[in-house]
């Protein structure tokens, strides 16, 4: 499975939080510029992948192994792994009081370019550029001088995701549920966010409920986690199965590669 | 997260550095005789000398006050040395010129170049060490406005009918235990008076610092804007790091006459003893301002620094619809304890009043608010705003909040407001997914819960008071 050209690769991943294993022998290749869509059932551990992945503290690695373009992901820092350019689109953004989103972007951006080298953006260039991504998520100007989701609506808190995603560029993008709560309209503008961000160097793996994202997004491949690992991969198509016939028909089939029962 | 925010909090104290200047130091202990060298070494009149005295004389009838949230062992004012003078201030300095070169290097380590021309424009600063006032800057600018700022040992000399008239006045010699341990015991401090009509032309700022061992600071700092004046004050202090606690007892006193505004800021970073709360500076001050009809007082205070801190910035609105103001952050970590706040005294018809704190609480400190917000029968239409926040980083620390609120008046409207909330999980896990490390995470989330107070401080200590707490929370500074 394990490929030189891929970008993320997981191997027979077991991960626990507070002692309960949720993940079970997670097995996933992702090279640049493709995108994965993982779908499944509530309590699947869809959202507990993205926070593994991103190393999360309390959700601890059992076993198995995690490389990021060739790095050792699970022994790196949260922060290195981000600054190895792993963001992780939140399902439900936390607020930070009195610190402006310009202020939080621009620290962000810094320690990651910092960590590459490269000198800090003037303010000048990261407001021009940040005022950009405001009018690509839909998003008023004002809104960079605001704290840090403080007073958001739902829908402005996933587009400020979005937004922060459009400034710090990274490889690969893990979109945990970002249409959950979305209206049909809002759903549009974070798609299009994404499509225009989609590039031969980027991939995605975008953690979805509902099938009616990948409408707008179109995945290259599909995956069914189900009890922590993926029992069912496919192309796009596999999502119009599941959406007509639900997950129960997978969690009673066994895996191909059960490891254990 | 705990770990790595106990890691980010480890700090070194940067003004924590002894200067090797040569000190004339009385030797420890407290009676009248002690009184009357201070007081002889500074050629003070007769009546400043008779006006300690009878201060003494009330403090020895008086108890330590133990009212206060903190904890610490009895002080023993006899072990304590009453003044401490660098000896090349003995004829004088005339100029910066004559001023001991290692004097001026503590002050530019510490940030505040004393040199003019190195100098922040507009700021003129008065540098206070152990016991005397080193230097003055902006003197003459000053003077040109009809501006006096001056060491209060000088102005006791010089401008006597002031200082006669208006110290003790706010603050009376009895207020309490410590405020009249100041008054028989002061040593030196700043003197403001701003004219009439007069808009003082540049901030004005005290520079503080304790250097000999074993000596208490008494600095008295007595403030007068005249009718329709303006001026904004601000005061910083640090001190060396040593394994005894040491003594700070100010007071600090404001009289804003009709129509006046004093603006009066402090960033207050004593050192304040290790991890294991070993060593600091028990800074037990009164800080009073008088405020006349029309007249406003605004307290801002950052608050970093000391072992315990016992400090309660306060304002009597006496005049009809004079306003005050107090502005507080006040971080504790280590072992650190603070018990601070404010009282609003409403005196006059449409007074106001605004009280904004923000406790920050680390370690195994303990942070207290205490705030007395009173409407007296005359305060007609008066109106008070309180808002009390705390932040709580790890779960070894404690914040609590004691208001107590008079009403004596039916029409005076009193608004509370309070929360708690902790640095929480996800905030952290936010930033370092955005690849910010656990020390900027942690210094920016406070920054931003104090945002309401650091925008009331001038604009340049803004800066300063940011970066401040950035190192109090750092882990690593070099």
């Amino acid at each position: 499975m394990s490929n030189t050209n891929s970008l993320l690769t997981i191997k027979d991943l077991y991960a626990s939080v507070e002692d309960k294993q949720i993940i079970k022998g997670l097995n996933l290749d992702i090279k640049p510029g493709e995108v994965h869509a993982i779908m499944g059932p509530n309590g699947a551990g869809k959202s507990t992948m993205g926070y593994v992945l991103s190393g999360r503290e309390g959700y601890t690695v059992d076993s198995g192994s995690v490389t990021l373009g060739g790095q050792d992901l699970l022994d790196m820092e949260t922060e290195d792994r981000a600054r190895a350019g792993l963001f992780l689109a939140f399902q439900y953004p936390v607020e930070i009081p009195g610190v402006s989103n310009l202020e939080f972007l621009k620290a962000s951006v810094d320690a990651q370019r910092e960590a590459r080298g490269e000198e800090a953006i003037t303010s000048a260039e990261f407001l021009k550029e940040a005022k950009i991504a405001c009018k690509q998520v839909d998003l008023p100007v004002s809104f960079l001088k605001r704290g840090v989701n403080e007073g958001f609506s739902g829908g402005e808190k996933k587009r400020n995701e979005l937004m922060q995603m459009l400034l710090l560029k990274p490889k690969l993008c893990i979109l945990d549920e970002t249409d959950s709560g979305l209206d049909i309209d809002a759903l549009q503008v974070v798609a299009e966010g994404v499509n225009s961000q989609r590039s031969a160097d980027r991939s995605f793996i975008v953690v979805t409920h509902y099938q009616r994202l990948l409408d707008y997004i179109k995945p290259d491949f599909v995956h069914v986690l189900s009890g922590g690992k993926i029992v069912k991969s496919g192309d796009a198509s596999l999502a119009l199965e599941l959406e007509a016939q639900g997950y129960a028909w997978l969690q009673n089939a066994p895996a191909e590669d059960e490891l254990e029962g | 997260m705990t770990e790595q925010i106990d890691k980010a909090l480890a700090r070194e104290y940067e003004a924590g550095f002894v200067s090797d200047v040569e000190s004339e130091t009385f030797l420890p202990g407290l009676d009248e005789d002690v009184i009357r060298r201070i007081s002889g070494m500074k050629n003070e009149p007769e009546w400043m000398l008779e006006w300690r005295l009878s201060a003494f004389r009330e403090w020895l009838e008086m108890e330590e006050p133990e009212w206060a949230h903190v904890d610490y062992p009895k002080i023993d004012f006899q072990a304590i040395s009453y003044y401490s003078a660098p000896k090349s201030m003995k004829d004088k300095p005339q100029s910066l010129d004559e001023v001991d070169p290692e004097l001026l290097r503590t002050y530019e380590k510490l940030g505040i170049p004393l040199i003019e021309q190195q100098m922040l424009a507009g700021i003129a600063v008065d540098a206070v060490f152990d016991s005397v006032s080193v230097v003055t800057t902006f003197r003459d600018k000053l003077e040109e406005a009809g501006v006096i700022f001056c060491p209060i040992s000088e102005a006791i000399k010089k401008h006597p009918d002031l200082v006669k008239k208006y110290i003790g006045s706010v603050v009376p010699k009895k207020d309490n235990y410590y405020a009249a341990l100041n008054c028989a015991v002061f040593t030196d401090g700043s003197f403001v008076y701003i004219p009439k009509g007069t808009r003082c032309p540049m901030e004005l700022s005290t520079y503080f610092r304790i250097n000999e061992q074993n000596t208490g600071q008494f600095e008295r700092t007595l403030i007068i804007a005249d009718e329709g004046s303006h001026v904004s004050y601000l005061e910083g202090c640090t001190a060396p790091q040593r394994d005894e606690n040491q003594l700070h007892a100010a007071v600090v006193e404001l009289v804003a006459l009709d129509d006046a505004e004093i603006k009066y800021s402090t960033v207050q970073n004593w050192y304040p003893g290790d991890e294991d709360g070993k060593g600091g500076i028990f800074n037990f001050v009164t800080k009073r301002g008088i405020c006349h009809t029309n007249a406003k007082i605004s307290w801002t205070q950052v608050e970093t620094g000391s072992s315990v801190t016992w400090k309660y910035p306060s304002c009597i609105l006496k005049g009809d619809n004079s306003v005050g103001e107090f502005y507080s952050v006040a971080l504790t970590r280590g072992r650190q304890q603070a018990d601070t706040g404010t009282k609003m005294i409403h005196l006059g018809k449409n007074t106001r009043s605004t009280i904004i704190s923000k406790g920050i609480s680390a370690g195994k400190s303990n942070n207290s608010y205490r705030g007395l917000v009173r409407m007296n029968p005359g305060a007609k239409g008066a109106r008070n705003f309180t808002q009390c926040d705390s932040l709580l980083i790890g779960d070894l620390c404690g914040a609590h909040t004691f208001p107590y609120i008079e009403s004596r008046n039916p029409s005076a409207i009193i608004e509370h407001e309070a929360t708690t909330s902790k640095v929480s999980d996800e905030q952290m896990f936010l930033c370092r997914q955005r690849g910010l490390d656990p020390e900027k995470a942690v210094s920016m989330i406070v920054n931003g819960f104090c945002k309401e107070v650091f925008k009331e401080l001038p604009m340049e200590f803004a800066v300063e008071a940011g970066k401040l707490l950035e190192i109090s929370l750092e882990g690593s500074v070099g």
